[in-house]
C-alpha cells in the first residue's frame, strides 16, 4: 500500500515551459484528430527543430501523422541543407522540399529582385506548394512576440480560397475549443507555439537537448558588413560589391533564413549556455536582423502577411 | 507561486489600457531597444506632439493605427525577475465584446480600467459580467487618469464603494482596486509619489504577488480523449490533456459515455513513461483491457460527470446571423463534436445590468440562458466544477462560423428515463413486411417549378409498383398539423422541423414519404436531412425563374411583382440551391411522363 501522503511529492508542479509544452502539444493533436490534411511547414531554423520536438513528443511512440513541408528558396544556408536531410533521416519523417521553378527558371534572386524575391520565391512558392497537395491545415512556428501584426493573430488562421488572412475577421477563439471547421478550397495556420516568447524557445531547446543548426553558434565565418549587417558569403553566387572583401569574424545567427537576407551578429557565444545568456540580456529585438522586415514599415509585415507569407 | 500569469487588461475606448501595458513594458526596462527606438519614431509622425505614445506598442493593426482603437485581441509577453506575464489587450467597444471575451476566455485575472473622472460605467458592468462569465476568478480595478482628478483619496474612496456594490453580484476570489495613472505612470510599475494616502501595492508588483493557483486536491481524475494512437498491433493509446486530478499506473477508470471499465496499464507523459500524472499533462494512457474509446470519450473516474442529451447554458452569441430557437449548430465540448439544437431560449441577459429579459431572438454579442439538446449522449460537467467540460461552442452549419460561446449551468432530464425501448417490431421487420425501402424523397424548388405535379405523379407510379407511399404537402401539413404556425423565421424552422419528424416516423413505419415544399434555405434542409437520416432523398426541381413565372399558375409571381406578397422566394426572398442534390430535374422542357421515368431511374436502388 502506498502510504497517502507520499502523494504529493509524486506529482511534479508544472513549470511555465511545462505550460507551453501542454499547450502546443494540445493543439498539434486536435488538428491530427480534426483536420482532413495537415502539414508541419519545416524552415529548418529553431522554432521548427521545437515545433519539430514537439510532435515527436505528441504522438509517441506514433511518428507525427503527417509530413513536413520545407520551401526552398534556393538561397539558404548550405548548413541548413544538410541539417535538414540529416533530421529527416534520424528521425523517420516524410519530408517534402518544394521549389518554385518557375521562379528559378526566370533568375529570381536576392540581389537583384528584393521584396519581390520574397514574394515569388516564399510567398507565391508557399501557396503553390499548399495547393499542389492539397493540404487542408499547415503548422507554422511563428510566434506573437515577434511582431506587432503577428501578436494579434489567432493559433487558429484562417486562410480563403485565394490563401488570404482577414485580420478585421477572425474566429472567436474560446477555451480550448478550437473551430476547425473549412469548406474545399479553404485552409487553416496553425501556430502551436504562438505564446511562446524567444527565451522560452532557448530554453526549451537547452532543457530537452534539442538539435540546431551550427549556424546559431558563434564560429569564425567568411562575412562581408552591409548597412550594419554582417552577410556570411556561404557560397559563390554572393556577390560582392565594388571593395568588398570577405573577412573571417566569429559570428552566429539569431535567426536563419536566405544567407543573402540574414545579417550574423558578432558573438563568442558557441555553447547553448552563453546564447541564452547574449540573448536574454539582448537589446535588439529578433527581426531586427532579418533584413525583409524593413522596406516598408511597422506595417510592412502586416501587408506580407495577408498576401499570404507565413 | 505559479510561474506564469495569463491576464487581459479591459476598459472602454478612451480608458487608457494599451498605454498603460506600454507604460509597464516601458518602466520596467522591458523592451527591446529597437522597439523603443520605433516608439519614439512612429510618436514623432503621430499626433501627440513627440511625447512617447505608450499605446503604439500595442496597437498593431494597421487599421486600428489609423482609428486610434483597438478592434482585436493582442497578446504581448514579459518576464520580471519574479513572473512570467502573457497579456492580452482587449478591445472596450461593446461591438468587440466578443473580441474581449476571446482574451477572457484565456486568462486567469483581469484588470479592468475604471476612469477616475467618470467612475463606474456600463461598460465597466460589462467588462466585469463578462469576465466572470468567462471563467475569470481574480480581478484588479485600475482607476486611471487619477492625475485628472489631481490624485483626490475622496475621489477614490467614492469609487471604491461603487465596486463593492457592484461586485456582490458576482462570485470574484479576489478583487483590488489600485489608483494609477497610465500616461504619467503613477502606481503603475513603482509607487507613486503623488498619492501618499494609498497604502496598497503598486500595480505591477500586485500582479507578480496573487496568487492564482486553484485548490484541486480533491478533484478526481478526468481527460477527455483527443486521439487514440495506435502505431502498431501491440500499442494502443489514448491521448489526451488531464483535466482534473491524477492518474497512476494500475488506477481503475471508466470510460464514458459506455461506462466501461478498466485499469490503466501504462502512462506516457509526452515521450517518457511515468508511473502517474497529474492535472495540466499532456498524457497518453494504455489500458489493460480492450475496450470501446475513440475521441470524444472521456476516461474518468469521477461518479458525478454528466452523461446526457440536455442542458441549460449561459451563452454569448458572437455571429452576425441571430439565433432563433430550434436552430441546428455543431457542439463542442471537450473534445466531443456533435449536432446540436437550442430548444428553447429562457431569456436575454442584459449585459450592463444583468436583468432577465424575455427574448424570441438573441442578436450578435448578447448573453442568453437557453435549453440545448444534442443528438447523442454528451459527457460534461458544470462549467463552476470543471472548465474543459463545462465550456461550449456552436458552430453554424453552414458558415462554419464559431456562432456562440457559453458555459454549462445545469444538465436537464427529459421526462424521466426517455430511452428508446429496442422493439422486436423493428423498423426493417416493416420494410421486409411491405418489400420495400422506407425513404423521404424531398422535392425542393420555386414555386410553380412543378414540385407538387411531379410528387404527385410520382407516387401514383409508386403506388402502381405496388408501393406503400405517403405524400406530404402544403394541403395536408399546413391546413392540420402546422396550422398554429405563421410564416416568421422560427416558425419556418419549426414547420420543416415538425414534417421532418413527421417523414421520420413514417419511415419507420416502412413507408416511402414524398414531401413537397419549397424549402428554399440550404440550413432548414440540412436539419430535415440531420432528422431522417440516411433514409433522406434530395430532389431538386430546377426549372428556371423566368418559366415558373410564365406559368404563374396560382397568380402568385404576378402578386408578388405588384407588391401583394412579402418575402416570396425568388422575388423578395432567396432560393438557396441544393449543393448536392441527389437528383436534379429540369420540368421546363420535359412531359411529366418523362419526368417521373428520370426519377425512378435515378431512385432506383434508394426504394
Amino acid at each position: 500500500m502506498r502510504a497517502q501522503g507520499n502523494q504529493a511529492f509524486e506529482v511534479k508542479t508544472m513549470d511555465h515551459l511545462d505550460k507551453l509544452e501542454a499547450e502546443a502539444i494540445y493543439i498539434m493533436r486536435e488538428v491530427a484528430a480534426e483536420c482532413e490534411k495537415p502539414v508541419m511547414l519545416y524552415s529548418i531554423g529553431k522554432d521548427s527543430s521545437v515545433m519539430l520536438h514537439l510532435a515527436l513528443k505528441a504522438f509517441y511512440p506514433e511518428k507525427p501523422p503527417f509530413p513536413f513541408l520545407h520551401v526552398n528558396t534556393t538561397w539558404k544556408f548550405k548548413e541548413m541543407i544538410a541539417f535538414r536531410d540529416k533530421i529527416a533521416k534520424e528521425h523517420g519523417i516524410e519530408m517534402i522540399e518544394y521549389i518554385n521553378e518557375e521562379g528559378v527558371a526566370q533568375g529570381i534572386n536576392p540581389f537583384d529582385h528584393g521584396a519581390a524575391y520574397t514574394d515569388i520565391m516564399k510567398t507565391q512558392a508557399l501557396k503553390q506548394a499548399l495547393t499542389k497537395y492539397g493540404f487542408t491545415a499547415a503548422f507554422g512556428g511563428g510566434r506573437r512576440d515577434e511582431e506587432k501584426s503577428r501578436a494579434k493573430e489567432r493559433i487558429f488562421s484562417f486562410r480563403n480560397t485565394e490563401q488570404v488572412w482577414d485580420p478585421k475577421n477572425q474566429r472567436p477563439e474560446m477555451w480550448k475549443l478550437f473551430n476547425t471547421e473549412i469548406n474545399k478550397g479553404e485552409s487553416i495556420r496553425v501556430f502551436p507555439i504562438s505564446n511562446w516568447t524567444e527565451a522560452d524557445i532557448w530554453q526549451y531547446i537547452k532543457r530537452e537537448n534539442i538539435e540546431i543548426v551550427p549556424l546559431y553558434f558563434a564560429d569564425v565565418r567568411p562575412v562581408v558588413e552591409r548597412d550594419g549587417n554582417l552577410i556570411m558569403v556561404d557560397d559563390d553566387r554572393m556577390r560582392l560589391n565594388p571593395g568588398e572583401v570577405p573577412m573571417m569574424k566569429k559570428v552566429r545567427f539569431r535567426t536563419l533564413g536566405c544567407y543573402p537576407l540574414s545579417g550574423g551578429v558578432e558573438s563568442d557565444a558557441d555553447t547553448i549556455d552563453a546564447v541564452i545568456e547574449e540573448t536574454l540580456s539582448a537589446v535588439s529585438s529578433e527581426r531586427t536582423s532579418r533584413v525583409i522586415d524593413k522596406d516598408g514599415g511597422a506595417a510592412s509585415m502586416e501587408k506580407r502577411k495577408r498576401e499570404g507569407y507565413f | 507561486m505559479d510561474s506564469l500569469l495569463k491576464f487581459i487588461t479591459c476598459g472602454s475606448v478612451d480608458d487608457g489600457k494599451s498605454t498603460l501595458i506600454g507604460h509597464m513594458l516601458y518602466d520596467a526596462k522591458l523592451l527591446f531597444a529597437d522597439q523603443e527606438d520605433a516608439l519614439e519614431l512612429e510618436s514623432k509622425v503621430g499626433s501627440n506632439d513627440g511625447k512617447i505614445d505608450y499605446s503604439l506598442l500595442l496597437d498593431g493593426l494597421m487599421a486600428e493605427r489609423e482609428q486610434g482603437i483597438t478592434i482585436d485581441v493582442a497578446y504581448r509577453y514579459f518576464t520580471t525577475e519574479r513572473r512570467s506575464f502573457i497579456v492580452a489587450d482587449t478591445p472596450g467597444h461593446e461591438e468587440y465584446t466578443r473580441n474581449m471575451a476571446v482574451g477572457a476566455s484565456f486568462a486567469d485575472l483581469a484588470v479592468i480600467l475604471v476612469d477616475a473622472s467618470q467612475g463606474v460605467l456600463t461598460q465597466t458592468r460589462r467588462h466585469t459580467r463578462i469576465c466572470a462569465l468567462m471563467g475569470i476568478k481574480h480581478v484588479v480595478f485600475a482607476i486611471n487618469k487619477m492625475d485628472l482628478i489631481n490624485y483626490s483619496q475622496e475621489r477614490f474612496k467614492k469609487i471604491k464603494k461603487e465596486i463593492r456594490i457592484l461586485l456582490a453580484e458576482f462570485d470574484y476570489e479576489t478583487a483590488e482596486l489600485i489608483p494609477v495613472s497610465a500616461t504619467e505612470g503613477d502606481n503603475i510599475a513603482k509607487k507613486s509619489k503623488n498619492m501618499p494616502w494609498y497604502k496598497g501595492p503598486c500595480l505591477l508588483s500586485y500582479l507578480e504577488e496573487i496568487d492564482i493557483s486553484e485548490d484541486d486536491s480533491d478533484t478526481e481524475f478526468s481527460m477527455p480523449v483527443q486521439r487514440v494512437c495506435r502505431p502498431n498491433h501491440t500499442f494502443r493509446g489514448f491521448e489526451g490533456q488531464i483535466e482534473g486530478g491524477s492518474i497512476s499506473v494500475g488506477d481503475e477508470i471508466t470510460v464514458l459515455p459506455s461506462r466501461e471499465t478498466s485499469t490503466v496499464r501504462s502512462i506516457l507523459c509526452g515521450d517518457k513513461e511515468v508511473n502517474r500524472a497529474s492535472v495540466g499533462q499532456p498524457v497518453t494512457i494504455q489500458l489493460n483491457t480492450e475496450i470501446d474509446v475513440s475521441r470524444g470519450c472521456v476516461l474518468t473516474n469521477r461518479t458525478d460527470l454528466y452523461v446526457n442529451t440536455m442542458f441549460s447554458a449561459t451563452i454569448l452569441w458572437m455571429d452576425d446571423v441571430k439565433l432563433v430557437e430550434g436552430k441546428n449548430y455543431l457542439i463542442k465540448v471537450g473534445t466531443q463534436r456533435i449536432p446540436a439544437t437550442v430548444l428553447n431560449i429562457r431569456h436575454k441577459i442584459d449585459v450592463n445590468t444583468g436583468q432577465e429579459v424575455p427574448a424570441d431572438a438573441i442578436y450578435k454579442n448578447e448573453i442568453a440562458q437557453c435549453d440545448i439538446s444534442v443528438s447523442s449522449s454528451l459527457v460534461f460537467d458544470l462549467f463552476e466544477n470543471n472548465k474543459a467540460l463545462g465550456s461550449l461552442i456552436l458552430i453554424d452549419r453552414i458558415s462554419h462560423a464559431t456562432s456562440a460561446c457559453g458555459v454549462i449551468t445545469q444538465s436537464i432530464h427529459r421526462s424521466h428515463d426517455l430511452t428508446w425501448h429496442t422493439m422486436d417490431v423493428t423498423k426493417e421487420f416493416r420494410e421486409n413486411q411491405l418489400d420495400q425501402k422506407a425513404s423521404t424523397i424531398w422535392f425542393t424548388g420555386l414555386s410553380g417549378s412543378g414540385k407538387s405535379t411531379l410528387a404527385n405523379a410520382l407516387e401514383k407510379r409508386l403506388a402502381s409498383m405496388g408501393k406503400h407511399t405517403m405524400l406530404l404537402d402544403g394541403d395536408n401539413i399546413r391546413m392540420g398539423l402546422n396550422k398554429n404556425l405563421g410564416f416568421s423565421e422560427s416558425d419556418r424552422i419549426e414547420n420543416i422541423r415538425r414534417i421532418a419528424e413527421v417523414a421520420k416516423l413514417m419511415n419507420d413505419a416502412g413507408l416511402i414519404v414524398l414531401t413537397s415544399f419549397i424549402s428554399p434555405f440550404v440550413r432548414d434542409r440540412r436539419q430535415a436531412r440531420d432528422i431522417i437520416g440516411s433514409d433522406f432523398v434530395e430532389v431538386y426541381i430546377s426549372t428556371p425563374i423566368e418559366e415558373c413565372e410564365r406559368r404563374d399558375i396560382k397568380g402568385l409571381y404576378a402578386a408578388a411583382r405588384a407588391g401583394q406578397i412579402e418575402n416570396f422566394t425568388g422575388i423578395t426572398s432567396p432560393y438557396e440551391a441544393p449543393e448536392h442534390p441527389d437528383v436534379t430535374i429540369d420540368t421546363s422542357n420535359l412531359t411529366v411522363d418523362e419526368c417521373v421515368d428520370k426519377l425512378i431511374d435515378a431512385l432506383g436502388d434508394k426504394l
